[in-house]
């Protein structure tokens, strides 16, 4: 198949199309800016609609009515405006809305900057919007898991009728690779509880209201129960030579290619490294923690924030293995120098051996 | 009303078939609506189901429920219901309408949902022209929320947050969202009526009707406002908030159309119909038609060649780079291009990372360059102790200054842009350093350069001019490599 150098924003949007996906919204922001733009020079030719609003938070509303209507729908920003897209995300999730919403994130807070940074962890894989929801959270680190991740979070929309957000520094938005499409699109259909405008869908309703306490909790009680399902079933990570590793890497985006190079060196060295890369931050992998704790020693979080996945990771741990963290943010990015200077500390110190008792790992 | 007496009757005014007969979605009471005695959205819901019933519309209908005293439409309304967050109810409305142009969408809205929160959605779905109507009922208050000003409220009038009436030095004047409207290009109908009395009542269900009719016949964006009583935060009677609406009220809203250019506009055309589904690919141009065919010239044997190329906006850094990545992907190899996006970009200083491998790149981020492209000394100073021993740096410039040079380093310093506008124009020295960068690696077949070249460079012009730049790059690496055994 043919492989074309391409952006990793402009890979989503042809992916998005070949998925279905027949209407784009946006607002523009650097770094996620080409993404808007691939969309009003595709969207049109393909019989799709593209409109620029006139704020993200129109953006977002205009993915509700989208979604209503049972339109195959995405946005693309970068932190400022997803913290403005939050209030639609919420509506969204509230009324089980299908949607897909590209992330390349930026520094911050506030303004902060454009560089890469991956302090949107919190604000999108907790739910920076209000009540008991979640988004499910795709994280690729290259431009052909922009394509394909792209194609799986219309798939995910759609089954658990949720916002899915792909979220993706600005280094792999801005980056070209190699990618290849499927060579054949698929075929948008109309749920059947679109509102549509037809006599078959008069009867229907989006809404997320839910006026008697019994009903709300029911209601959430229910989205609760999708999200259980889609931590068993959509839980993905990639472990990347991480057979007989003692020191486990973990790092997501760009991050786990550097985690990659710097695991290489190392082995090269003879220390027993691997990588553990989250590819759902939301679910999050926590089962593949837990498995890879059994053999190793120490998990080393590597992050471009503060420590936002970090606590994900010592949720998933629960106390069995230490864990290290390694962060740099504000436009700057972990040096492989500096972590492969880490690996090798670690590796020098004495470690405790593994313990034999495996019931300490948490079961979910 | 008993069976009985139904027989004597005939009915002329019934309920319209656009209200549901049961209010099934009400948790009580679901014979009556949830609006106050003399409240005004019972009556406008009445023209809207009536409209709906006389244009015959009811299963293309879709009505955009609003946060506000109206927020449960959805109760009444026999058609398509959607319910949006508060005062986004013009862009979900936008957007409902775009995929389904076929549909009728109302946007339903009362003022503190329409004039305040949902400001800039209206103002902007009215600039767009957007082919929905927008049904805006003002009362004046926030009355869901029992009583807060609104920015219709009036002049001293006394709200929960006016409680000494409302005063323009604080809290600004009643917005006429009407008559702002109407200073827009796209809108074909404005009208602004009231419910203060019957002659009132009847010019309002006329206003409503041509609202909906307008966007039957694709004519585009209306918006009546009704002036409409609200007993029970006024804290008066029906029948003297029905007065208050005529008497007081008005006076600074007047009734008025605001905008009416329904003879003007021509119906909108239908949106054309896409693509069959197997042309998609091809517009995207993502088929394998138009590939490359597998040359022979693949690079040979092992490589992992790491580049860095740093300099001013506007010097070509990028496509160096560019060129460099797609000449990789075509001699068989994995690549990466990472530019440096960020602040640099718009401050003038730009660069980018190039990998070129035959495994698979684990990082793209080039630390320690192999190659580095320095065209201006800031790129040198910043860069020079990155390259790794062994490694190139060609530089656009005379000489090295003292600080950045190295022993372990191969070194080519030039005027590249000099030497390019010797060949025509300075700005295709970008290319005269990558034939050298070319002729120093060797890792490229020229064939893959060619065909990097001519997928990236459509002038035919500047085609050429590139191909005697990477030529003449090539010759100034060879000319030097002679100095340098010369002089050994």
């Amino acid at each position: 198949m043919r492989r074309q150098l391409m952006k990793g924003n402009e890979a989503i949007v042809k992916s998005a199309i070949l998925s279905g996906c027949r209407a784009f919204y946006g607002y523009p922001i650097t770094p996620a800016s080409e993404i808007t733009e691939a969309a009003a020079q595709y969207l049109p030719q393909v019989g799709g609609v593209f409109l620029q609003a006139e704020s993200e938070v129109a953006a977002i509303n205009m993915l509700y009515g989208a979604a209503s209507a049972g339109v195959r729908v995405m946005t693309a920003s970068s932190g400022p405006g997803i913290s403005l897209m939050q209030e639609g995300i919420s509506y969204m999730a509230g009324a089980e809305l299908p949607c897909v919403i590209a992330d390349i994130t930026r520094g911050g807070p506030g303004l902060g900057n454009i560089a890469a940074e991956q302090s949107d962890y919190h604000q999108v894989v907790k739910g920076g919007g209000h009540g008991n929801y979640h988004t499910l959270v795709l994280a690729p680190h290259s431009v052909q898991e922009m394509a394909d991740l792209t194609a799986l979070a219309f798939e995910l929309a759609d089954r658990y009728r949720n916002p899915v957000v792909v979220m993706a520094d600005g280094f792999i938005g801005q980056m070209m690779e190699p990618v290849e499409f499927p060579q054949t699109a698929t075929e948008p259909h109309l749920p059947k509880w679109a509102v549509a405008g037809t006599e078959e869908s008069r009867g229907n309703l989006i809404s997320s209201i839910y006026l008697e306490p019994d009903k709300l909790e029911a209601h959430v009680r229910q989205l609760e129960a999708k999200y259980y399902v889609a931590q068993q079933r959509e839980a993905r990570a990639e472990e990347w030579r991480t057979e007989g590793a003692e020191i486990v890497l973990v790092g997501y985006g760009i991050v786990a290619r550097i985690l990659k190079a710097v695991a290489a060196e190392a082995q090269a060295e003879g220390l027993k490294v691997g990588v553990l890369r989250p590819i759902t931050l939301y679910p999050f992998p926590g089962l593949q923690f837990q498995k890879l704790a059994e053999r190793a020693r120490v998990f080393v979080v590597v992050e471009m924030s503060n420590g936002q996945m970090l606590e994900d990771v010592r949720l998933a741990l629960n106390g069995v293995r230490p864990v290290e963290f390694l962060s740099r943010f504000g436009g700057n990015v972990p040096s492989h120098g500096e972590v492969l200077e880490l690996v090798r500390k670690l590796a020098r110190q004495t470690l405790p051996a593994p313990q034999p008792e495996r019931e300490s790992v948490a079961h979910v | 009303m008993s069976n009985g007496t139904e027989a004597e009757y005939e009915v002329t005014h019934g309920r319209p078939q656009a209200f549901y007969e049961n209010f099934d979605r009400k948790g009580e009471l679901q014979h009556q609506t949830h609006y106050c005695p003399g409240c005004g959205h019972g009556i406008v819901h009445k023209m809207l189901a009536q409209a709906i019933d006389e244009l015959g519309i009811q299963n293309r209908t879709i009505l955009v429920s609003p946060v506000g005293c109206s927020v449960f439409a959805y109760y009444y309304f026999d058609v398509g219901n959607v319910q949006g967050a508060h005062g986004r109810a013009p862009a979900v409305a936008t957007a409902v309408k775009r995929s389904h142009p076929q549909s009728i969408v109302v946007s339903y809205q009362g003022d503190g949902d329409l004039s305040a929160i949902g400001s800039a959605e209206i103002l902007h779905a009215a600039n767009r022209g957007e082919n929905i109507t927008v049904i805006f009922v003002n009362n004046a208050i926030y009355s869901m929320t029992g009583g807060q000003a609104a920015p219709t409220t009036l002049l001293g009038q006394v709200s929960t947050t006016t409680p000494a009436g409302r005063n323009a030095a604080n809290e600004g004047y009643p917005l006429h969202v009407s008559e702002l409207l109407a200073t827009l290009e796209a809108p074909v109908y404005i009208e602004r009526v009231g419910l203060g009395d019957n002659r009132q009542v009847a010019q309002a269900q006329r206003a409503v009707r041509r609202a909906v009719e307008n966007q039957v016949r694709g004519l585009g964006f209306s918006l009546v406002e009704v002036l409409s009583p609200c007993p029970t935060i006024w804290k008066m009677s029906p029948v003297d908030a029905q007065h208050w609406v005529r008497d007081v009220m008005e006076k600074t809203f007047p009734l008025a159309v605001l905008r009416d250019r329904t003879k003007d506009v021509q119906p909108k055309a239908a949106p054309a119909t896409g693509p069959a589904l197997e042309e998609i690919p091809r517009i995207l141009g993502v088929t394998d038609e138009g590939e490359a065919e597998p040359s022979d010239a693949q690079a040979k044997g092992g490589v992992d060649l790491q580049v860095r190329v740093a300099g001013f906006g506007g010097q070509g850094v990028l496509l160096l780079g560019e060129v460099l990545a797609e000449a990789g992907l075509h001699a068989g190899l994995e690549v990466s291009w990472l530019p440096s996006y960020g602040p640099e970009m718009r401050s003038g200083t730009s660069n980018c990372h190039v990998r070129l491998a035959r495994e698979p790149i684990d990082s793209p981020l080039v630390a320690h360059p192999d190659v580095l492209v320095a065209m201006n000394e800031p790129s040198l100073h910043k860069f020079c102790a990155s390259v790794r021993p062994g490694g190139w740096i060609f530089y656009n410039g005379e000489t090295v200054p003292e600080e950045c040079e190295r022993k372990d380093v191969h070194i080519l310093a030039r005027p590249f842009m000099h030497v390019a506008d010797e060949l025509g124009d300075g700005r295709a020295g970008n290319m005269v350093i990558l034939g050298a960068l070319l002729e120093a690696t060797a890792t490229l077949p020229q064939a893959s350069v060619d065909a990097a070249l001519g997928q990236l460079v459509k002038s035919p012009r500047w085609l050429t001019l590139d191909e005697r730049a990477l030529a003449r790059g090539r010759e100034l690496l060879r000319e030097s490599l002679q100095e340098v055994c010369h002089e050994g």
